[in-house]
């Protein structure tokens, strides 16, 4: 598959000088396998990279085969059956469940934007008191599994009213708590906003309050628009998050009608007499992993800076 | 530091004239904040202390909560399934948590040898991780069948691949060979923590004749071991915490038996997680399901196992861990 490989955009406010910790970066050239070691760490890489991708191509090749030929091992299906796609896709109310999806990705992601920034500039750029000790709550809850307060909160939405929204009593059986939780904001998501929002100089606020400026219009105009990297980063974790969720939907969407794409992909099990129908099934999960991939592809700087700056927030 | 503002009268906005800067800004952060205080009330703190409440009842939702005291964190004591659950879950963690570790920071560091086409090995290693969810539990499924890709690839060699998702002996070893394809996000994290290395120590450790392995053991693996904690102590909680790939397998066919096996954790028990079985006893549909007071008490119980397990290590971390000192 296609991969752009592309310099790494730093995380690091550019507006900072002098403080980065980021390395110039070295271009590797073919001249530094200079020695045998060299050349076998080269090998062990070129190795293990087939290693990731093999399980890729599988599910491709899994997913143009005939019923006839899903027991044997070659790669190349006989014959390429693109009617697969097709059939996966004639089994549930898939257009629905792709709806559903989109949806509550969609306002799961701005929620998240949205808590997560005002939060973090909170944290970052104002002064009030008991903000550490708010602050120190925040990292205590990066601490707290998410199973633990599974059941807590299951009980919780199962007893708030949703007065017949989506057509039920409470909240249980709707899109609400896949989706308002995440304007609460998440700790993680809190802490990367307020590392990067540091990092902006103060005199730029201070310039703007002395102008007449409220903090909300200098959240909004000046700050958010220096964030863009942090946003995107969050953004673009929260989306794979909210589309490839499964236990949450699992929880909380009883009703067909309501069920998203990972729900969806449970309908093979057993279609074929007794064992998956895994010609389809793969079909159907390429599909569905698909527009992440995408996303992955065009953004991977994001991914893999965020990644870089998690890793990092938690020493 | 309180900044002086001769400017603040003339600029006064309708309302605020009468407060004080400072005052100004406390309200404003307050109310900024308030999104995630008034989740973490409703949304953490309140359902816990209400589960906490709960897991002294017995409490099925539809009736009011009834006072039983201990009963079920005694019938938890003795409930088979608790250890059984324990148990598998303490072998991931014993299992999985290292050999991921040493796998992600083994390849980190071939990746920081700055060889030709690091980006796109990066690229290839983080790629699995966006591919979570459903759709790739069900890939590894296919994957992990008794005549399925990675038992032919055994074949060439001579070996005779095991049963896997059929055969209780191998349904933990299967998710650790799946867990593998998931290390790109650790990689990348150990590969953060090399490039934060300073150089100059390297090139005063080639003056005094370090090379290869000393290089390593003196100064990367010191100079590393904050990142190695960190991804000890989130892999720890993260593996506690297995439960998609768990009831995906255990309730399909690919076990061997049509439809799997969920009330049961998969062939003999092999894949009752403790959260599955917290599942099971809270939403099942076999009878035992519903039970909230019991599944609170289950959720406080590995609350505090996993605090106590993260505070062992924080206590250990300070005869292991290097920090650097400033000053």
């Amino acid at each position: 598959m296609a991969v752009t490989v592309e310099q790494p955009l730093p995380m690091s406010n550019p507006l900072q000088e002098g403080t980065t910790e980021h390395k110039a970066y070295k271009a590797p050239r073919l001249g530094s396998l200079r020695s045998p070691a060299h050349m076998a760490a080269w090998l062990v890489l070129v190795l293990m990279s087939i290693l990731f991708i093999v399980p890729f191509l599988w599910m491709i090749s899994t997913s143009l085969k005939d019923f006839s030929d899903l027991a044997n091992s070659n790669w190349i299906p006989n014959p390429v059956t693109w009617d697969n796609y097709a059939k996966a896709f004639s089994f549930g109310n898939w257009p629905r469940w792709a709806l559903n999806t989109v949806i509550i990705t969609v306002v799961a992601v701005a929620g998240t934007v949205l808590s997560t920034s005002l939060v973090g500039y909170s944290f970052a750029r104002l002064r009030w008191p008991g903000r550490d000790v708010v602050f120190g709550l925040v990292l205590a809850t990066m601490m707290l599994p998410g199973v633990v307060t599974m059941i807590p909160q299951f009980i919780l939405f199962s007893r708030l009213p949703a007065f017949g929204f989506q057509g039920s009593p409470t909240w249980v059986n709707t899109f609400l708590p896949l989706t308002v939780p995440a304007f609460t904001g998440n700790a993680f998501f809190i802490f990367l906003m307020r590392q990067f929002m540091r990092g902006i100089p103060m005199e730029l606020s201070e310039a703007a309050k002395i102008d007449g400026a409220s903090e909300l219009r200098i959240w909004w105009s000046i700050i958010m628009p220096l964030c863009k990297p942090v946003l995107a980063a969050v953004a673009i974790f929260t989306f794979q998050g909210a589309w490839e969720d499964f236990m949450g939907p699992l929880l909380y969407l009883q009703s067909e009608h309501l069920y998203t794409l990972q729900l969806g992909l449970r309908t093979f099990d057993a279609v074929a007499g007794g064992a998956p129908a895994y010609n389809w099934l793969m079909a159907a999960s390429f599909v569905v992993m698909l527009p992440v991939l995408v996303v992955f592809v065009l953004f991977q700087r994001y991914f893999i800076e965020g990644v870089t700056l998690a890793g990092m927030g938690g020493r | 530091m309180e900044l002086v503002r001769p400017h603040t009268r003339a600029t006064a906005g309708r309302w605020n004239w009468a407060l004080r800067p400072a005052v100004r800004e406390g309200i404003a952060g307050w109310l900024f904040a308030m999104p995630w205080i008034m989740g973490f009330i409703v949304f953490t703190a309140g359902p816990m202390l209400f589960a906490l409440y709960a897991s002294f009842t017995r409490y099925n939702i539809t009736t009011p909560p009834q006072w039983i005291g201990l009963n079920n964190y005694i019938a938890l004591f003795h409930d088979s399934r608790f250890y059984t659950g324990l148990g598998n879950t303490a072998w991931m963690v014993v299992v999985k948590v290292p050999i991921v570790i040493l796998a992600s920071l083994g390849l980190a560091l071939l990746l920081n040898m700055n060889l030709p086409g690091g980006k796109f090995f990066r690229t290839v290693f983080y790629m699995p991780n966006v591919l979570s969810g459903a759709a790739a539990v069900f890939l590894w499924l296919w994957i992990l069948t008794p005549d399925g890709l990675v038992n032919s690839a055994l074949e060439l060699v001579g070996i005779k691949g095991p049963a896997w998702w059929a055969d209780p002996n191998w349904t933990k070893p299967g998710l650790v060979v799946m867990g593998m394809w998931w290390i790109g996000g650790n990689i990348l994290i150990f590969l953060a923590g090399l490039k934060g290395i300073p150089e100059q120590l390297y090139e005063a450790a080639a003056i005094d004749g370090a090379t290869g392995w000393a290089r390593t053991r003196y100064i990367t693996l010191p100079l590393l071991s904050p990142t190695i904690f960190f991804q000890i102590v989130t892999g720890i909680i993260g593996t506690f915490q297995i439960f998609t790939t768990a009831y995906l397998i255990a309730s399909s066919s690919a076990t061997g038996t049509a439809g799997g096996d969920l009330a049961n954790g998969g062939p003999g028990q092999s894949l009752l997680f403790y959260v599955l079985y917290l599942y099971n006893r809270a939403f099942g549909k076999t009878g035992v399901g519903f039970q909230m007071g019991y599944a609170s008490a289950m959720a406080w119980v590995l609350f505090i196992i996993i605090l106590v397990i993260t505070l062992i290590q924080l206590w250990l971390a300070r005869r292991w861990v290097y920090y650097e000192t400033e000053g």
